[in-house]
């Protein structure tokens, strides 16, 4: 396992002008490392639904390099995604999975089947155009440049470490973030997107 | 007495009403009786279909296609409509952008006694979730497609279209 502010890091470099979005307790670490806040987008809002956002949007722009940074609890309550996405090939989609085996933000309880379910099996199955997984930062960091220069669908699964969180809800802290909304708005005018 | 073939309900309006309203992709689950609909959209070169997995994939998959600038309209049953509750909630209505959502009024009758639970939580999950809605059951209705995109933009919400003729005019006869 790795820790994921250190997988940010190592994939910072080569986001070139990618739109990213993340999901997950994990995901909060891109914020400290992206460069580039104008080409975060966020589609969170319903359970497991990022992941479907994400490909849309992907379909919507196919000249853009869309990386998702998605969870494995997220995964887990919508899999089908996996064949929707394989089955319309997106060749501008990157969907990364860090997967820390367990739902960190209720306490740290297992996902099912946490420690044998292969994620990169599962997309390899579907369809996706390429698969990788690591469990180690060095293994990725040497790959993450090759990655990002495959044709997608492309799939990574990534072993986290959790960051656990057992605070009661109204006492955790949480640093400011920009809305939805906002990072959608921004986005569409860095993009010249209108919405008929 | 059977029912003559201009009060059905044809799926060339409905591509019609499409084209008219610039839609671009259709997130859809596929129902047996919507086949000849779906064979209809494939032939249209401006017409994108994407085939989801599960009903609560197309609104999120349809708010993604949104944002980037396209018009998407989801294409499910009143079953996954149901199943679909949090992906509404959460990317169609909460986001707060216009869409279109045409859904297959399973088990619907004009006439007589509906039976099937489908049927009789429609119109009842539409309210809860303050979602307006128009019945189409024959070509005369087929306009009210433009009236729900009149109505999903001018208020950037969701609307539905509840297609209440689904066991006669979708099929190829």
């Amino acid at each position: 396992m790795f820790d994921s502010a250190d997988m940010f890091r190592a994939f910072q470099p080569h986001r070139d002008k990618a739109i990213v979005l993340v999901t997950g307790t994990a995901g909060r670490d891109w914020r400290e490392v992206s460069d580039n806040e104008k080409r975060d987008l966020s589609l969170q809002g319903a359970m497991g639904q990022t992941n479907s956002a994400a490909l849309g949007f992907a379909l919507s722009q196919p000249n853009e390099k869309v990386v998702l940074f998605d969870s494995e609890g997220s995964l887990q309550m919508n899999m089908g995604i996996l064949g929707t996405i394989a089955g319309k090939k997106p060749k501008n989609f990157f969907h990364f999975l860090m997967d820390n085996e367990c739902y960190a933000t209720t306490g740290g309880q297992p996902v099912p089947n946490a420690t044998e379910i292969n994620y990169a099996g599962m997309a390899r199955e579907a369809g996706y155009a390429a698969t990788f997984e690591f469990d180690n930062l060095e293994e990725f960091t040497d790959n993450i440049e090759s990655i990002m220069k495959e044709e997608g669908p492309v799939f990574v699964a990534m072993k986290m470490i959790p960051k656990i969180e057992n605070e009661p809800i109204g006492r955790r802290v949480r640093k400011p973030q920009r809305s939805r909304a906002e990072t959608i708005k921004v986005l569409q005018e860095e993009l010249g997107i209108t919405v008929p | 007495m059977a029912h003559e073939q201009a009060a059905l309900l044809k799926p060339e309006s409905l591509i019609r009403e499409f084209k008219k309203n610039g839609v671009t992709h259709i997130v859809t689950i596929p129902d047996s009786e919507t086949n000849y609909l779906y064979e209809l959209m494939q032939e249209q070169s401006w017409l994108e279909i994407v085939p989801s997995s599960r009903e609560g994939e197309t609104f999120a998959i349809a708010l993604g296609l949104t944002v980037g600038g396209k018009v998407p309209v989801c294409v499910i049953q009143n079953t996954g409509m149901m199943e679909s509750g949090d992906s509404i909630r959460g990317m169609a209505i909460d986001a707060g952008f216009p869409l279109v959502m045409l859904i297959g009024y399973r088990g619907w009758t004009r006439h007589g006694v509906i039976t099937d639970s489908a049927a009789r939580y429609t119109e009842t999950f539409l309210h809860a979730m303050g979602i307006n809605y128009y019945l189409m059951e024959s070509d005369d209705d087929a306009s009210r497609i433009s009236v729900a995109f009149e109505e999903a933009r001018a208020n950037s919400r969701p609307v539905a279209v509840l297609v209440g003729d689904e066991y006669h005019g979708f099929n190829r006869v």
